[in-house]
């Protein structure tokens, strides 16, 4: 399962994708006001690659790109720029192909949200047998509802429900049964347990970890929880400001990063076991995702910044965007 | 216990009637703070955590009411004071810090005409003097350029800095008490270690005492020197924040603690507390965590245990005297 070997063709494949939303006031304001246009660049020219049956984890604080990367994967957001591949075909252009759509499923933050209050949960489970193949009716599709209910941990007689008369865990654990029902081989998962308390978190993650076992999924883990992370990916991503800053293993990211912002953010996670490790105190906020300096976009908060981080941005090499990490000044 | 006490809350219980009857949402808490302390509250949703901060500063509103129990600040009765005299003792005594920062702040004014409002309303100060107060304020919770930022409104700050601002708001009349709940969480976490790091250095400056209320385990064991750990509207375990991370006593506790991940321990799967906290409409009797405990016996669904010394903690647990 954890085969994390480089020539194992990858499921999910991104190439320097990009999306810019074009924020810029109304044209009278823009002539009257003369104020410029204005692009927003919320995801600028991601690449990596998801092998089959590992689960990548995506960190990154608010406004970073994180969830408008996972939106890009599933096509809710069509990329400016880039391509994205599964299993070696083109998704994102649109002549995508359905068959490659119906292999992937989004679980999203908030359960209270994303389950519509009016229906019961076997329609809200059965939506995608439903809309995805027909070939599936009536008593089949109540049988196929049941099992998956029970597979997340709950009753089959639960069906009968409404969301209302669930507690927050239990609805994620509908949605999973949502997004499990298509026989999904890939999930995007976008912070799928921040909006719960941590001992259903807890019961969540163990869901989401027997699940991958059993049904052999792949999951995209959008989180900005490092310990969830940690505990629930094969492979970390690390994104600020639209890029990904550093792309490795969670055993060696977690031991021993290299960027950075990721050794500020693993310095600013509280330390729950009283250990007293000594911690840089972290400096400095996320500049605006509109007026980004120039560079490297964390020069200012880096105290390993010199004249080329502030005028040149630094590209992913060897897993790491730092001029610094190149250079071997740190 | 309660002599030396700046705050002590005494059987609190907090209730709302309804038309099936009276749900009881806080029940029988008893805690204290000692002046320069940090108390940490923890507790999942609907453990009754805001709800007792909230009625130390007299926020429950209707049609919630204080049911039993005493609040004193430093020795005063508080919780049956008429609405004008609590006014007075909120912002002038006790400081409150929430946790969404743009809500606690009035988008129509500049942050210096709230602050400059807030001091001058508690202390007897001219406007030029309120102003120069408000201006070391800033720079005290760490926005840069004070006089600029001065007249700038909520807006124009983000989140962290919205949340020094509030802090400064919290700390202008100087008060001997802050409830802070849940101040980090709207916050991400590299935003969140400064505001803890600050909220902590500034009341150990001015020797103010915090009750944190919070969800996050992580930010109390940064914070707290005690740690309140509540379930279903009563505290179950308290004590001293080393002892009730490293060796919990209550079951509840262990399952807490257990159930977090972290980025030291590597571990398969996390543990698991099955079920769901009970709602206020169906809290079992006897102790309310025995259907999920799995060291429950005969007596935990029969009585219900009160706090018992356990260590170095105390426990609300009849384990402890098995």
């Amino acid at each position: 399962m954890n085969n994390l070997s480089a020539d194992a063709a990858p499921l999910v494949e991104l190439n320097d994708v990009a999306r810019h939303f074009d924020v810029s006031p109304p044209w009278l304001n823009r002539v009257l006001e003369r104020k410029p246009r204005a692009l927003l660049k919320a995801v600028d020219g991601v690449s990596f690659t998801i092998a089959k049956g590992e689960t990548l984890g995506l960190v990154g604080e608010s406004g970073c790109g994180k969830s408008t990367v996972a939106r890009l994967i599933v096509g809710l957001y069509r990329p400016t720029r880039g391509e994205i591949l599964y299993a070696g075909r083109r998704i994102d252009a649109n002549t995508a192909n359905p068959a490659a759509r119906r292999n992937m499923q989004m679980i999203f933050q908030d359960p209270y949200a994303s389950l519509n209050p009016r229906w019961r949960v076997v329609d809200i489970v059965a939506e995608p047998l439903r809309a995805g193949r027909g070939d599936e009716r009536g008593p089949a599709i109540e049988a196929r509802v049941g099992s998956l209910l029970e597979q997340v941990g709950l009753a089959r007689a639960d069906g009968r429900k409404f969301p209302h008369q669930f507690s927050g865990g239990q609805r994620q654990r509908i949605s999973i049964a949502r997004a499990l029902a298509g026989n999904p081989a890939f999930l995007v998962c976008d912070e799928p347990t921040s909006a719960l308390d941590v001992s259903v978190q807890a019961q969540v993650l163990n869901l989401m970890r027997r699940l991958q076992r059993e049904l052999d999924l792949t999951y995209l883990f959008i989180s900005h929880n490092l310990a969830v992370v940690h505990h629930i990916a094969n492979r970390v991503g690390v994104m600020y400001l639209g890029r990904i800053v550093e792309i490795a293993s969670a055993k060696e990211l977690f031991s021993r990063p290299r960027h950075p912002y990721t050794r500020m953010l693993l310095d600013a996670v509280p330390d729950l076991e009283l250990s007293g490790r000594p911690r840089t105190p972290v400096a400095g906020e996320v500049p605006n995702p509109l007026d980004p300096p120039p560079g490297c976009a964390f020069n200012p908060r880096c105290p390993h910044a010199n004249e080329r981080c502030r005028t040149e941005k630094p590209a992913l090499i060897d897993n790491v965007a730092c001029h610094a990490v190149a250079e071997g000044r740190i | 216990m309660t002599a030396g006490a700046l705050l002590a809350v005494e059987e609190l219980r907090v209730e709302f009637p309804t038309r099936q009857g009276t749900l009881v949402a806080v029940d029988g808490v008893s805690l204290t703070i000692a002046p320069g302390e940090v108390l940490g509250v923890v507790g999942e949703s609907g453990a009754g955590k805001s709800l007792t901060g909230a009625a130390v500063i007299g926020l429950i509103d209707p049609p919630g009411r204080i049911g039993a129990g005493e609040i004193r600040l430093d020795g005063r009765r508080i919780d049956n004071l008429p609405p004008e005299a609590l006014r007075r003792i909120r912002g002038r005594e006790i400081g409150a810090v929430f946790q969404d920062p743009l809500t606690s702040l009035n988008p129509l004014y500049t942050i210096g005409q709230q602050l400059v409002e807030t001091i001058t309303t508690h202390l007897d100060l001219t406007p030029a003097a309120a102003r120069a107060r408000a201006l070391e304020l800033l720079g005290e919770v760490g926005i840069t350029a004070p006089q600029r930022r001065f007249n700038h409104y909520p807006h124009q700050f983000s989140g962290g800095m919205r949340q020094r601002v509030v802090i400064a708001l919290a700390l202008a009349a100087k008060p001997k008490l802050i409830i802070a709940d849940e101040p980090t969480t709207a916050l991400d976490v590299s935003i969140q270690a400064q505001i803890i790091s600050l909220l902590k250095g500034l009341c150990r400056d001015h020797g103010t005492a915090v009750m944190l209320i919070t969800h996050d385990m992580g930010v109390i064991a940064e914070t707290a020197d005690r740690v309140a750990v509540m379930y279903a509207g009563r505290i179950v375990e308290v004590g001293p924040v080393a002892d009730v991370i490293h060796r919990p006593q209550h079951p509840y506790t262990r399952g807490l603690m257990g159930s977090i991940p972290t980025i030291a321990a590597e571990r398969e799967a996390l543990e698991q507390i099955d079920g769901t906290m009970p709602r206020l409409t169906a809290i079992p009797g006897g102790c309310a965590f025995h259907p999920r405990c799995p060291h429950a016996f005969d007596r935990c669904r029969r009585d219900r245990p009160e706090l018992m010394a356990a260590g170095a903690t105390r426990s609300a647990c009849w384990l402890v005297l098995k």
